[in-house]
């Protein structure tokens, strides 16, 4: 394990500045990742570590038609909040499907939309052939063994999977990330937030190193909108996705009005299904049109011979949600 | 580990106690409380954050120790196994699971059993299937996982009761 200086953040301000004056410094907060990756695998060795833990980025707030949650709000924390509970079921679904309570406590919002894939040769430095840990070194997850890895996005560059059940939810409500840097705030909505591996699968996403995640902003669902979470997995609990789908619909006289359609442990990157959205929209709501978005959801779909049957685990595992939450029977 | 490391000063409140200590940035919090503190009452299985036999409670609230720094915990309230009993008695959960046989290797049970003393706080303990669900983060190797069960069930039912 290398070294690093331990610094604890006074407030944003300096922790963004620190952090973007050193090309080796990085946050730490919740540490689910972080320290993961730093203390035990050994595949991330910042010189710096600027603890953000205390810095005043915790709570949620209701503001008009969305919340704004704080960056260091915790997994558990965010469940538990009454207006996600009320009018985010998909959203507090896909918090408690994830990791173990213990794990909750502790990981950040800002922090799950940062975590780092779980495929076991990116967190394995022995192995050499990694594009995300090395660009240009290859892919062994392509030529070897794969299952937990990812079919939309997903190139001979990198199959790695985005494992966050949170950010499925998410992406599919149109969540926007707030984030500070030296020069000022931005806001980038989280369906440009992410970046597929194409060329690079080092560059994960859009930000600049030392820009600061703040808050992320959740628009509420119409009133009467129906929507849920469904992962499906390898053991019934603590588990990551093998397929996941956070599904929201709006149903008036047997049509589908609005539709939100995000998938879970099949892309590179949280997957937001757009071609599934406007299958859906207009339609009847019943079981054919499910099976229609379901198609047009995995259109794309790259695998190697261990991923091939997640083709069709996702598009059941979508039709299963859209059923649970229409009350159309199977 | 190398003397060039800049220590981080972190009292530490444990059970009630307050420790001063001079500490390797890169020392966990697992680490401080066996190592440094000679609490070894937490275990580390994994010490990946996957397993649950480090969990300790942290200002009340439980944390897998492995994957948090010492010097993150400045200030913070960290309950072990070691302090749990009270007035020499044990807790009510370390005599059910001892009335339930609800280990074998005993590795993962003060894990288990800080695990379910968060359970009863957070109010999840309602039926075996939340009772399984809320505990997952908590393996058992030797898979007691039928009588763990039972004893949180009868501590959240009150007959565990001192």
């Amino acid at each position: 394990m290398s070294v690093f200086e331990y610094v604890r953040a006074a407030d944003v301000g300096d922790a963004v500045a620190a952090v973007s004056a050193d090309p080796a410094a990085a946050y730490l907060a919740g540490g689910t990742t972080q320290l993961d990756l730093m203390l035990k695998d050994g595949v991330v060795s910042p010189d710096r570590l600027v603890d953000i833990t205390r810095l005043p980025l915790r709570g949620v707030t209701r503001d008009n038609g969305a919340i704004r949650v704080g960056a260091l709000t915790t997994m558990e924390e965010l469940a538990a909040d009454p207006t996600v509970v009320e009018h985010l079921p998909l959203v507090r679904e896909a918090l408690l499907a994830g990791a173990s309570t213990q794990l909750r406590n502790m990981a950040t919002i800002g922090g799950n939309l940062l975590q780092r894939t779980r495929c076991r040769y990116f967190r394995d430095p022995t192995v050499a052939a990694c594009n995300k840990r090395r660009r240009g070194s290859g892919c062994a997850a392509v030529t070897g063994a794969a299952r937990m890895h990812a079919i939309l996005g997903a190139s001979e560059q990198c199959i790695a999977l985005h494992a966050s059940d949170l950010c499925v939810a998410l992406v599919a409500l149109d969540a926007i990330v707030h984030t500070r840097r030296t020069d000022g705030a931005r806001s980038i909505p989280l369906t440009d937030f992410y970046r597929v591996p194409g060329d690079t699968p080092d560059i994960e996403n859009v930000l600049e190193h030392g820009e600061l995640i703040t808050a992320v902003e959740v628009p509420l669902l119409p009133q009467h909108a129906r929507s849920g979470y469904l992962k499906v997995r390898d053991r019934a609990s603590y588990e990551f996705a093998l397929a996941s789908a956070a599904v929201a619909l709006t149903i008036e006289d047997g049509a589908i009005g609005e539709s939100r359609v995000g998938l879970g442990g099949v892309g590179t990157i949280p997957w937001r299904a757009r071609g599934a959205e406007e299958v859906l929209r207009g339609a009847p709501a019943q079981l054919a049109t499910f099976r229609a978005a379901a198609e047009a959801a995995l259109e794309g779909a790259w695998t190697v011979p261990g991923t091939a049957f997640k083709v069709e685990l996702g598009k059941r595992t979508l039709v299963r949600a859209l059923e649970t939450i229409s009350g159309v029977e199977p | 580990m190398s003397a060039t490391v800049p220590e981080v000063a972190v009292t530490l409140r444990v059970n009630g106690v307050d420790h001063e200590l001079r500490l390797d940035p890169r020392v966990t919090l697992l680490d401080a409380l066996r190592d440094v503190l000679g609490l070894t009452g937490t275990k580390k299985g994994c010490d990946q954050g996957a397993c649950g036999a480090c969990t300790v409670l942290l200002d009340g609230r439980r944390v897998v120790s492995c994957l948090v720094l010492a010097a993150q915990c400045e200030g913070r309230q960290v309950t072990t196994i070691e302090g749990l009993s009270q007035n020499g008695e044990l807790h009510p959960l370390q005599r059910a699971f001892i009335r339930h046989d609800a280990f074998q290797c005993g590795y993962c049970t003060s894990g288990q059993i800080l695990s379910a003393v968060s359970l009863l706080r957070e109010g999840r303990a309602g039926s075996d299937e939340e009772i399984r669900e809320f505990m997952s983060g908590n393996l058992c190797r030797c898979g007691a996982y039928p009588n763990i069960v039972a004893a949180i069930r009868e501590v959240a039912e009150g007959g565990g009761s001192r």
